[in-house]
């Protein structure tokens, strides 16, 4: 029986494919778009244009980087204020030009920087969660790895929220969870269970509507189904009016967690 | 949504639905108590603090609860609770959760971490959320989430501004994945609310923090703080650990999100009433149909 923690090992392994691969491997045409028009790029978050059975859509991932200097570079996936910022230009644009959306998420978090703290990370994810939740275009939001918390819901209020196979969807780090209950990071498999963060758990939450099987790392295979699978999201998604698709998408988050009250 | 708002909406049974007697003078009970004030480290008696708002002669802010924060910003007998009855159940089985709600139950003198009501001030009638610090250092999970989208609801309905205080670690871990939830669902309703052309003011209070500033604390029309309240998203000593370095005194500090232009305005609290009141007052609406 796998643990939470494997699952915790699995969703962070260097192996993994990272964001930019979903979007090269499920969309065609990448034409990547830098920047958030405020005061940098955030290379934590690879933004553009991209093809899909020939409807354009707008592609938005965050991405750990390949080899040592690309993941310094991207900072191992962990947005700035400006990473987030430049999502929600994007999505923006998507809404105007009436395009769907489609996020991919893998991050441990928000970066916990003095700079990222003094240029407002706090107000950036607030702004994309509240706008995001009134966003006039279909937007799907799948989490490949980790799912870390504020940073990641960032970019996860959409109409669907998919979950890999073998990713994770926490509140807190299983390590900064042991480490406030127990003063003990080690302990953090046990945390990782407590915190209820596989995609199973999640699922029977009812955070995400779809557990992606992983085909055993055939990674290929996994991209093209993703493919038929997006696709007739996007089909169904099509039907509905504005109104419709604004209107359950806040019914949707109101409704979580409102079985415990 | 109406008819489930209003079947939770009841009359206050007693006064401490009612915003609670305006809390007694500490002099007359406990005479000789002293407190120290962590930034002079001057000791002022606790009658003297209660004058003067639990503010220090240095101007340090000490940490009220919600009632009594209520008692100072609301008029006089204006404040009904709304969602009074709603409390936390241990949903993920987690670790020491149960207890931790029943021994904040009991030292808080409070069901939940957020107190949420209607209110006048300065004679504005509006919708008002106080964070509470002493239940679970006002963290939020389903019910705080619940009550605080259920205000914005209310109010969005009845056309009404929102007044709100947030003093909070952030989202509750013990709630896991769906207190994380909870900043989608409270932004939402921020949005919804905004959008229906109603006004915002927010006040945050020592400390504001995690997903309660990543959510509802930074969506208001008009942002207050205290004075010295720390405000940011990530917990000093986690960027202390993640920066390797030591963080300048001031870090997080609301005066230094002014500088950094991420707050309307710090108002001594002396100030807060008369302030939020003319704030509503500007932004009153004319009550249509």
């Amino acid at each position: 029986m796998k643990k939470a923690h494997d699952y915790v090992l699995a969703a962070r392994a260097k192996d993994r494919p990272t964001g930019t691969d979903y979007i090269n491997g499920i969309f065609s045409d990448f034409i990547e778009l830098h920047g958030d028009r405020r005061f940098a790029d955030d290379p934590s978050v690879v933004g553009g244009l991209a093809m899909l059975n020939g409807t354009p859509f707008t592609v938005i991932a965050t991405e750990k980087g390949k080899d040592t200097k690309d993941r310094i570079r991207r900072n191992f996936g962990a947005p700035n204020p400006e990473g987030y910022r430049k999502a929600l230009r994007l999505m923006k644009q998507a809404e105007k030009f009436r395009r769907p959306v489609a996020c991919f998420v893998d991050t441990s978090g928000a970066f916990c920087g003095i700079g990222a703290e003094e240029r407002g990370q706090g107000q950036a994810i607030a702004e994309n969660l509240m706008e995001m939740m009134t966003l006039k275009t279909p937007v799907l939001s799948i989490l490949i790895g980790e799912g870390g918390s504020g940073g990641a819901l960032a970019l996860a209020v959409a109409d669907e929220v998919w979950m890999l196979e073998n990713a994770i969807y926490s509140v807190i780090s299983p390590e900064g969870c042991a480490n406030i209950l127990w003063k003990n990071t080690e302990r953090a498999p046990e945390a990782a269970e407590s915190l209820r963060l596989t995609a199973a758990d999640v699922h029977s939450l009812g955070v995400v509507e779809r557990i992606i099987p992983e085909r055993n790392g055939n990674y290929a295979l996994l991209f093209d189904s993703l493919r038929l699978d997006i696709g007739r999201w996007r089909q169904k998604m099509s039907a509905l009016s504005v109104q419709e698709l604004t209107q359950a998408r806040y019914r949707r988050f109101r409704e979580i967690g409102a079985q415990t009250v | 949504m109406t008819v489930t708002l209003n079947l939770r909406f009841r009359k206050p049974k007693n006064e401490l639905e009612q915003g609670g007697r305006p809390p007694a003078s500490p002099a007359e009970t406990e005479p000789e108590i002293a407190r120290k004030c962590p930034a002079c480290g001057q000791s002022t008696p606790l009658s003297a603090l209660w004058e003067n708002l639990y503010v220090c002669r240095c101007g340090y802010c000490f940490r009220i609860s919600a009632r009594q924060r209520i008692s100072f910003l609301a008029d006089r007998d204006s404040f009904t609770e709304l969602f009074p009855q709603l409390e936390s159940r241990d949903i993920l089985g987690f670790p020491g959760y149960e207890k931790k709600l029943e021994s904040s139950r009991a030292s808080a003198k409070e069901r939940e971490a957020v107190v949420c009501g209607r209110a006048r001030i300065g004679g504005q009638e509006c919708a008002l959320f106080v964070m509470e610090p002493y239940f679970m250092m006002g963290s939020m999970g389903a019910v705080v989430g619940e009550k605080i989208a259920g205000l914005f609801e209310h109010a969005a309905d009845e056309g009404l501004p929102v007044v709100g205080c947030t003093v909070s670690g952030g989202a509750r871990m013990q709630e896991g994945i769906l207190s994380l939830m909870q900043m989608a669902k409270t932004s939402g309703a921020v949005k919804r609310h905004s959008d229906g052309g109603n006004f915002y003011l927010v006040l945050l209070a020592n400390p504001t923090t995690g997903g309660v500033t990543a959510s509802f604390a930074m969506g208001g029309d008009v942002i207050l703080a205290e004075p010295g309240a720390i405000v940011g998203f990530a917990g000093a000593r986690v960027v202390e650990q993640t920066v390797r370095r030591k963080l300048p005194p001031d870090f997080q500090k609301a005066e230094v999100l002014l500088e950094h232009g991420f707050l309307d305005r710090i108002v001594p609290r002396a100030d807060q009433r008369s302030v939020i009141a003319a704030l509503l007052s500007i932004h009153r609406r004319e009550r249509e149909g």
